[in-house]
């Protein structure tokens, strides 16, 4: 990838700097992507325009009388001015509070939150003291998101990395189509939970509800608890010892692991019959299924 | 999309109107064509409370003559009430086209709303003894300033800010449906019935009326068939989620009980809480905070959930 300086690409416009970093369509269709992908381009994955902020500089918004919009614009001018720790008071389930912050932050949640809570965010370590609405973190790149008590649907839909931990239960279709990084259940989970999962691990200490893992490309389910039915091509694997080192970490991690430790977690898995692109026609899949 | 709320408290009176009015008014992103609200206040035997339109909010633009036709049909109700042995002890009419009867009854009021619907343009919203049924275009604001709702007292209640997406911006097809002829039922929904004309035929057969092209009076007229044949109100709910096809999650009040049901693939929202004096519920936390700002735990229910509270 030809080199450009953080200095260039703030003079460029959207399109120059996305062709600059080598995001071209024809680039990100099918394989190219790894080609595209430079293992030394360690220096570049935070965004050249993000503020620097400092963590011990921290300020409260009472939300109260604003709108989300309100509430986004200021977060952004106080991490503009250099504000690393940054809690929201009475949010009282305003939507979309905390939306696309790019650039590492401590945002702290007093209360909860509606729907599409810190959707699209790229680093902040965010903590949530109350509940969260449908589609908390959607599209979550990196960062952490720990919520104490429960989270609506669609929690972490297409996330893509970071940790994004409820304490309590979350509703149906959690991490719906996720791409990567982690989702950790205190509680149980709904219905069709991991529909179409296509990379990352999802972590449920209590019961999964039916449809678990349907259509899952990949990706990996941990469920402690009961599993009320396993979705189309979902399939149960071996649990070996490195998934259970890597339960133990995370669990521990985040203060939830069980007093009876791991062993007792199934792992469910793609049986990569249905979404193979294989040679099948659709009456032999049949067959198979 | 629609928005849904409901509350119910346990054992006593409260500001219903008011509340439900804060709910609404939160939920009005969800759907600001209509609002509509059922409210519930102490039941008084042997007196009905009877609202009814005899004309669309839009019709009011349409030249003198509907006055003269609003006259005739409000005579003609007031006929029929005579002949089935109603005394009107009150009427009021907050718009020219909606009414607010005070009836006193002792008999069955089935065929008195059978007869009064045969009047062209006339629908009854509600019949009860305790329900007060309000539904109208615009926001909760609006609608509650208009009908004075926010001084009701009431036990529990219902309510409804709808986006149409099925049928038509008009009170026929606003929410809440009233159970008829089924005293004091009422339903809210947010959702889609895809079987809708199915069902629908199949309660036409059973002699059921639709007034409206609205999938969710689906709901209002099967809960009604389930209750008249004896079902209770929490076996009907887990009848329809087997019954009813779509994704729906939907209100039932009565009397004195709030029921709520959530579809097998659970895609419409519904936020709950539930302390031991208020249980309130909405497709939104953001409408229980307009009522509950302190820090309160909340859930949400899963697929094929049904639950049913006790006034």
């Amino acid at each position: 990838m030809a080199s450009v300086s953080d200095a260039e690409l703030k003079e460029m416009t959207q399109d120059e700097r996305a062709r600059a970093l080598g995001m071209t369509t024809e680039q990100l269709t099918g394989q190219s992507m790894y080609i595209e992908f430079d293992p030394d381009a360690t220096d570049r994955f935070t965004y050249p325009w993000a503020p620097e902020v400092d963590f011990n500089k921290r300020t409260e918004i009472d939300t109260d009388t604003m709108t989300s919009t309100e509430v986004n614009s200021k977060i952004r001018a106080l991490m503009a001015e250099g504000y690393g720790t940054i809690v929201l008071k009475n949010p009282r389930g305003k939507h979309s509070l905390g939306v696309g912050i790019l650039s590492r932050l401590n945002l702290i949640i007093e209360g909860s939150t509606g729907y599409f809570g810190v959707g699209l965010i790229d680093g902040p370590n965010v903590r949530i003291s109350g509940r969260v609405g449908w589609s908390c973190a959607e599209n979550m790149m990196s960062g952490t998101v720990m919520i104490e008590k429960n989270a609506g649907s669609t929690f972490g839909a297409a996330m893509r990395g970071g940790d994004l931990v409820c304490r309590g239960s979350v509703g149906s279709r959690t991490g719906i189509d996720q791409k990567g990084g982690t989702i950790i259940v205190g509680g149980d989970t709904g219905a069709l939970s991991g529909f179409m999962m296509q990379r990352g691990r999802m972590v449920v200490c209590g019961n999964a509800g039916k449809n678990l893992g349907d259509s899952m490309y990949d990706g990996t389910i941990y469920v402690g608890g009961e599993i009320k039915s396993l979705g189309v091509d979902a399939v149960t694997a071996e649990l070996t010892e490195l998934d259970k080192a890597w339960l133990t970490r995370k669990l521990t991690q985040y203060g939830l692991m069980p007093d009876k430790g791991v062993d007792h977690f199934t792992k469910i898995v793609a049986g990569k019959q249905l979404w193979n692109y294989d040679n099948l026609e659709p009456n032999e899949k049949k067959l198979i299924l | 999309m629609c928005g849904i709320a409901g509350l119910i408290h346990k054992g006593k009176s409260s500001n219903v109107g008011a509340e439900m009015t804060s709910m609404l008014q939160a939920l009005k992103h969800r759907g600001p064509d209509s609002t509509g609200y059922a409210v519930y206040g102490e039941p008084t035997e042997g007196d009905y409370v009877m609202r009814l339109k005899v004309a669309e909010a839009e019709d009011m633009g349409r030249g003198r003559g509907i006055h003269k036709v609003i006259t005739d049909r409000i005579s003609a109700v007031e006929d029929i009430l005579s002949e089935f042995g109603a005394q009107v002890k009150s009427r009021d009419s907050v718009t020219e086209y909606a009414l607010r009867y005070v009836l006193t009854h002792d008999g069955e009021t089935a065929d008195m709303a059978k007869n009064i619907e045969e009047i062209e343009g006339v629908e009854i919203l509600s019949l009860g003894n305790g329900l007060e049924l309000i539904k109208d275009l615009g926001d909760a604001s609006v609608v509650a300033a208009q009908y004075g709702l926010n001084d009701f007292k009431g036990t529990h209640g219902i309510g409804h800010t709808r986006m149409a997406t099925e049928s038509d911006v008009d009170i026929r097809s606003a929410h809440p449906y009233w159970a008829f002829p089924y005293n004091d039922v009422s339903v809210v929904h947010n959702g889609q019935i895809t079987n809708y004309w199915i069902m629908r035929r199949e309660m036409e057969r059973k002699g059921h009326r639709f007034m409206s092209n609205c999938d969710s009076e689906l709901l209002a007229v099967y809960t009604a068939h389930n209750l008249a044949n004896g079902v209770s109100l929490e076996d009907s709910l887990r009848r329809s989620i087997e019954e009813i096809d779509g994704v729906f999650t939907y209100l039932v009040a009565t009397k004195d009980q709030l029921g709520m049901a959530k579809d097998t693939m659970a895609a419409k929202p519904l936020v709950l809480y539930e302390s031991d004096d208020l249980i309130a519920m909405a497709s939104e936390e953001v409408a229980i905070r307009a009522i509950l700002p302190q820090e309160i735990d909340t859930t949400d229910p899963y697929d094929e959930e049904v639950r049913v509270w006790q006034a």
